[in-house]
């Protein structure tokens, strides 16, 4: 490998000498090096098949540009009749073979140590959504969702008059950045709600999918920190250039104040502000399965339930890493019964209808978006405010429905959330964009009937629009109703209550 | 009227084969065209089709390279910028770059093989006519509820469920499409194994025709299958099928393995007949024989084995068993051998040749070295660690438009500069050509080299808007596709005064290297070629 | 023979024809009709694509009827003969390769993607953080249950009857054949009368086996991947199938026309290895759709 960096090196001369432009800070020309092992070697790979494809080049170029020059019919030059030459073809098939055997050598070796996952430090679930991600610290209790900060998602509105140059990290800052802690091999578990994302923080490493219903994994131990941004790589709709990813990695002691800092913020529900879903989080599995506990008992089928207790256990012997605080990350239930409300949740979708919403958000996730973001839903009814797996989501709701929003209030608010979120689509005067399929809300059907459909479908999302449930608080989403009724030219007059938006969660 | 049809000369030659013209009205022109079973007028017919989908499909390109110049959404919603892509993809792919080439084939594979017409005359009008219906369906998703397509051209679920009412009517494009393919291909392998002047073994085929067998071979081996991949999202979406949904036991990557069965084949589908091209093009230009012609036919064989072996590189970020990213990188790399054999032989080819420099082996030199250069990253790409980088960004989107670009399509443009004398009787305006191969030349390594530099820097492809690091080359970069954009009218209006007829007349031979049996005949060639089997001279033959 | 044929014989280039555009019409008028039909424009769109059908169905007719013209108006020789036998081959083949795509997709949700989802190699978490305790066995309609409850077609009743039915036509219409090669009349029409009727006993059997599954096993395509691979599988099958006893049938009525002779017969034998094809495919169904 040292010889390889030593090219790299050569490489990134050569790449430079090459620009013809006067320097330019920004002009990158060559990948990173990252700052793991892999994104060294995986850099050491990248060099050593781009100066082989060098030397081929000037080779085939050299010969043609000197056979252009010299072999040419205005030089007088005869034709020769030669066309075939066993000895020569058999040795430009040869000897570039040789050079892949050893090319494919050390790429074996590398995508080796990549694709072992095993034996992390921590575990981190991703998931993916239209389009935000969500992170699940699986030993820490510690799940919050990150999404586009507010001020490039201002700026990169059609017509938004904002000069992206002007704002910090266009593009490539989030709300809530995803934080590790360096030297520490970090394992990321990959899925999403709905459709195919990808995860690409180009320093640490390269990209992996994220599949609905699946799960990939990924790892990385960042060698030094530092704030680190990427994106979602694979197409994944209208939103897709808007997903940024930010991993912040800070030492062990600032990462523990970190985690400190998030679960002691438990239940708190002032995030309006920035918009985000609430890091405090820090129970979101339990509440979602607490939520679905109820089914547990009555749902659960025979052919799985003696094998419930087996499963876990192996997997905390064998793959979890750390099998101990991964147990704790599930304290009140016990793996045993957690895994039969998981279970449950799972796979009694049709046998009781009464999971239906829960259910579904969890099955579903291959098929139908609007559906499968509904379990970013569930997971937030702990947004509510409750940390306590035993609360339901209902318990949630009231303590945040407990005190009236002024319509004055929700309606600042509101604009602020729609100019943010739904401007975009549906024009800052409510018009909408109906030839692209995005109806006008001034005077639509939406949005001057029933308040019920109207909270529903900004949960639920339809066709092209997300779910909001995943990402919006109640209040939130009270606010941006209410701002939608009563804006446009539109005057139902109804003030829409946090309260009744967590009902209908 | 000055301007001649070329054909009219042969207006004489038989009273139910002569073609008709606008002369004789519009009806009458208008049922010789849509009615047509010879393969010339179907040939044109072809090439017509496929050179207004390159203009519609660079007119997307135009959207999308407007709406990169600059960071932040100034021009179009992201959703339109999706369907932009999408169908920029789908046009240039089924509509612009496959039909150029079964064009070609129609136009060439019966002279230089001495035939008179395809095997399958009405099957061959079937599938040219298929075409603009097909793609006026196609395109006629812009107004349809929800907008056109906007999930790339792989259509990856779940997020192709998520098309308006254009899913359907996209799926039905396609298989339409995909007939279209099926058929031609079918014509073109028989008549190629069937329909050989008695003089003509296999082994002495032109490379060009070699080339077309090959490929006819993987369209009816692959378009099936992508029509089976897009019924099963058709049935997804409106039976209730599962086959990509987890819930129901799918997975969303079978579709990806579907589809990229058929997607790696059909990469070489775009780029085996401009091999035959080149092939054909360089030795008339140097005045000297291919160069290992046996080792060039063995060589696209392997290469088109290979391709069905190869699928899942492109989709290595999926999460496969290592096992299988280990089996797909060594195969992936495998075809750098027979590739590089191609190449090296072109090379051979001209050294100790006697040079010139018309337009069409200027292409065709453009060709060998970009397409080179697009060979070079697609063997980076092979490497599955690194790959895990380049993947989904603006690498690849360089490297399979240098592999398109000025691969396939300067090949077709190069065929084309190469036998329009042929088949119009006038030589084309050689001053025009060069400019236009050199501007062409230039503004493509402007709008696509810096593109390596964006991928490698991190920017994910099919983005509407990037971040501010990634400012400078997107503006170079779009700068080049405005300008090679314009650069093509120059082709078209020297193609077009071809067509009128306006030039200096051609002689049989054209090009002085040339060889093959479709330079023993006169130039427009005459509308029947060879309706008797032609007695070959060996020298016509590779 | 090819020799003295390719000696003189001009290869025939049919006059143009109407009859490809009009096709091309048809599908185009009844695709887009069935695209607005699936949207959900139940007025009209159904009738125009029925429409779009008829007319396609008229259109082939017609055009195949200007080939079986050429032919019995001697135009064709042996060259025109191998163009349309290796033309059928590679239509034969493109079929193949399109019911590898559903057979494709049936092996790999069942070899590959069942076991991920029951958490077996590298997708563990899969199964465990996803579809908790789903422990999926084919046949296996995934996690999410999708369709609910369902059993299975007993492969040894109606499928196996249908195996014979299939295999037994795949005799008659060979034994048809020879019965053409020696001029026998009565060979010939009976063997392909046998052919098609149990052609369309086979297409009775497996509409019932459709209501049985229906009805009876809650079996349905919406059945998660099992019903979809059956469904799609089998009804393909079915549909090609029933393009068959068509063409067996027209085949059987020219034959009462006294169209072929013991020499000059592609017509017949295209039709017959499509039944092959049929046939085998069906074996392929029976094996791992069924039994397996």
């Amino acid at each position: 490998m040292k010889k390889i960096s030593m090219l790299s090196r050569w490489g990134l001369g050569a790449l430079g000498a090459l620009a013809m432009a006067p320097a330019h800070a920004e002009w990158t020309l060559n990948m990173g090096r990252g700052v793991t092992d892999l994104t060294d070697d995986v850099f050491g790979l990248h060099m050593l098949i781009f100066w082989i494809c060098v030397v081929i080049g000037i080779g085939v170029f050299g010969a043609m540009l000197y056979s252009v020059i010299v072999h040419r019919k205005a030089r007088g030059f005869e034709a020769a009749h030669f066309h075939e030459s066993t000895v020569v073809e058999i040795a430009w098939t040869v000897v570039p073979f040789i050079i892949l055997i050893a090319v494919a050598i050390p790429a074996a070796g590398t995508l080796l140590q990549i694709e072992d996952s095993s034996d992390p430090d921590m575990t981190i679930r991703v998931t993916g959504y239209q389009w935000l991600w969500e992170y699940d610290y699986v030993d820490e209790d510690v799940s919050f969702f990150s999404r586009i900060d507010r001020e490039s998602d201002r700026a990169r509105q059609l017509g938004s008059g904002i000069d992206p140059a002007g704002v910090e990290h266009y593009l490539r800052n989030v709300d809530n950045p995803m934080v590790v802690p360096v030297d520490t091999r970090v394992r990321l578990l990959l899925t999403s709600g709905d459709v195919i994302h990808s995860w690409w923080v180009p320093e640490l490493g390269g990209k992996k999918d994220a599949i609905p219903g699946y799960i990939n994994d990924m790892w990385f131990e960042a060698n030094e920190t530092g704030t680190y941004r990427g994106q979602c790589a694979e197409l994944c709709g209208r939103g897709h250039a808007f997903m940024p990813i930010v991993v912040k990695v800070v030492s062990q002691s600032e990462y523990d104040e970190w985690v400190a800092e998030q679960g002691g913020d438990a239940g708190s529900e002032g995030e309006l502000a920035t918009g985000q879903p609430s890091p405090d989080e820090a129970s979101a599995d339990e509440a979602t399965s607490s939520e679905e506990s109820p089914t547990a008992g009555n749902a659960t089928e025979g052919r799985t339930e003696d094998d419930s207790e087996d499963q876990p256990e192996e997997a905390e012997e064998s793959m979890v890493g750390s099998g101990e605080e991964d147990e704790g990350s599930e304290p009140a239930t016990g793996d045993e019964q957690d895994s039969d409300a998981d279970e449950a949740s799972d796979d009694s979708g049709s046998d009781d209808g009464g999971s239906e919403e829960s259910d579904s958000a969890d099955q579903d996730a291959g098929g139908d978006s609007e559906e499968a973001a509904a379990s970013s839903g569930s997971d937030n009814g702990s947004n509510g405010g409750s940390g306590d797996e035993d609360e339901g989501s209902g318990g949630d709701a009231a303590g945040d429905g407990s005190d009236e929003v002024s319509k004055d209030e929700l309606m600042s608010e509101g604009e602020t959330v729609y100019a943010d979120l739904c401007a975009a689509c549906h024009q800052p005067d409510g018009s909408g964009m109906p030839s692209a399929g995005f109806p006008a809300l001034k005077d639509g059907a939406i949005t001057t009937g029933p308040v019920e459909a109207h909270v529903a479908q900004v949960l639920d999302g339809k066709g092209a629009m997300p779910p909001y449930k995943g990402s919006l608080s109640d209040r939130e989403i009270a606010a941006v109703v209410t701002y939608e009724r009563n804006s446009f030219g539109n005057s139902t007059g109804d003030v829409i209550q946090p309260s009744q938006v967590a009902e209908q969660r | 009227m000055s301007t001649v049809n070329p054909t009219d000369t042969h207006h004489h030659d038989d009273h139910h084969h002569g073609p008709v013209t606008l002369a004789d009205g519009v009806w009458p022109w208008m049922k010789r065209w849509i009615g047509t079973t010879n393969h010339k007028d179907l040939g044109t017919l072809y090439l017509i089709f496929s050179f207004t989908m390159l203009f519609i499909g660079g007119l997307m390109s135009l959207v999308i390279r407007a709406e990169l110049f600059a960071p932040g959404i100034q021009f179009v919603d992201p959703a339109f910028y999706n369907e932009m892509i999408t169908l920029h993809a789908l046009v240039m792919i089924f509509g612009g770059v496959m039909p150029a080439f079964v064009g070609l084939a129609n136009w060439m594979v019966p002279m230089m093989i001495g035939c008179s017409d395809l095997a399958l005359p009405r099957v061959n009008n079937w599938g040219f006519w298929i075409l603009p219906f097909a793609f006026t369906m196609l395109l006629g998703t812009l107004l349809v509820p929800g907008g056109a397509p906007a999930s790339g051209w792989t259509m990856y679920p779940p997020l192709v469920m998520q098309t308006g009412a254009a899913l359907p009517l996209m799926v039905f494009a396609l298989h339409l499409a995909g007939i279209s393919s099926i058929t031609g291909a079918i014509n073109i392998v028989v008549t190629i194994l069937n329909m050989r002047a008695p003089d003509m073994p296999l082994l002495k085929m032109p490379l060009f025709v070699w080339t077309w067998l090959i490929t006819a071979y993987l369209l009816i081996a692959v378009m099936p299958v992508l029509a089976g991949a897009v019924t099963m999202i058709l049935t997804d979406h409106f039976f209730g099928t599962t086959f990509f949904d987890a819930a129901g036991g799918g997975d969303p990557v079978l579709f990806q393995h579907i589809f990229w069965f058929f997607g790696h084949p059909e990469v070489y589908i775009m780029i085996l007949p401009a091999f035959g091209i080149v092939s054909t093009i360089i030795p008339a230009f140097a005045r000297k024989p291919l160069f290992g012609h046996d080792s060039m036919v063995y060589a696209v064989a392997s290469i088109a084995f290979l391709s069905f072996i190869v699928w899942a590189h492109h989709m290595f970020t999926v999460g496969m068993p290592v096992s299988a990213e280990l089996f797909f990188m060594f195969a992936t790399m495998l075809i750098a051998v027979p590739t590089g054999v191609k190449v090296f032989n072109w090379v051979a080819t001209m050294w100790r040749g006697s040079m010139t420099f018309e337009t069409p082996m200027l292409f065709a030199l453009g060709f060998v070295v970009l397409f080179t250069i697009g060979g070079f990253s697609g063997l980076m790409l092979a490497l599955t660690p690194v790959d895990f980088q380049y993947h989904d960004s603006y690498f690849v989107v360089a490297h399979f438009h240098y592999v398109l670009v000025p691969g396939a399509i300067f090949s077709i443009i190069a065929a084309i500069y190469y036998w329009i004398p042929k088949w119009t009787g006038v030589m084309y305006n050689e001053k025009l050509g060069q400019f236009h191969f050199w501007w062409s030349a230039v503004w493509i390594n402007v709008l696509f080299f810096p593109q390596h530099f964006l991928g490698l820097a991190g920017m994910p492809r099919r983005i509407p808007d990037y971040a501010v690091q990634f400012t400078d080359f997107n503006m170079v970069s779009s700068v080049g596709a405005f300008m090679f954009f314009i650069g093509q009218f120059v082709f078209i209006y020297n193609m077009i005064m071809c067509m009128r007829g306006s030039g200096t007349k051609a002689t049989g031979r054209v090009w002085e290297g040339a060889r093959g049996l479709e330079w023993t005949v006169a130039s427009p060639a005459p509308y029947h070629t060879f309706e008797t089997p032609p007695k070959i001279d060996p020298r016509e033959m590779a | 023979m090819a020799t003295e044929t390719s000696e003189h014989h001009k290869y025939y280039v049919p006059e143009p024809s109407p009859w490809p555009f009009m096709l091309t019409v048809s599908l185009f008028f009844m695709l887009g009709s069935g695209a607005f039909w699936l949207n959900g424009s139940t007025t009209v769109a159904p009738y125009l694509a029925a429409l779009g059908l008829a007319m396609t169905l008229v259109m082939v007719f017609i055009w195949f009827r200007d080939v079986v013209n050429e032919n019995l108006g001697g135009v064709y020789g042996h060259q025109e003969d191998m163009t349309y036998r290796w033309a059928m081959g590679w239509f034969i083949f493109s079929e193949v390769m399109f019911f590898g795509a559903f057979f494709g997709a049936l092996f790999y949700t069942r070899m590959i993607a069942l076991p991920w989802l029951n958490g077996e190699g590298e997708k563990f978490f899969t199964n465990l953080y996803l579809w908790p305790e789903f422990e999926g066995a084919w046949p296996s309609n995934g996690p999410g249950n999708v369709g609910g409850d369902f059993e299975t077609v007993n492969a040894w009743h109606l499928p196996l009857l249908n195996t014979v039915l299939l295999l037994t036509s795949s005799v008659t219409v060979t034994w048809a054949h020879w019965g053409l090669k020696e001029d026998s009349r009565w060979k010939l029409c009976t063997g392909l009368a046998a052919t098609v009727l149990l052609g369309a006993v086979f297409l009775y059997y497996q509409g019932l086996e459709y209501v049985e599954a229906y009805q009876h096993l809650g079996l349905t395509l919406g059945s998660g991947i099992y019903g979809s691979t059956f469904f799609l599988l089998t009804g393909f099958h079915g549909m090609h199938v029933t393009l068959g006893t068509l063409m067996l049938f027209i085949i059987l009525l020219r034959c009462l026309k006294g169209h072929f002779s013991s020499h000059d017969h592609f017509g017949f034998e295209a039709v017959a290895w499509y039944w092959h094809f049929v046939d085998v495919v069906w074996l392929g169904l029976f094996i791992f759709v069924y039994i397996l």
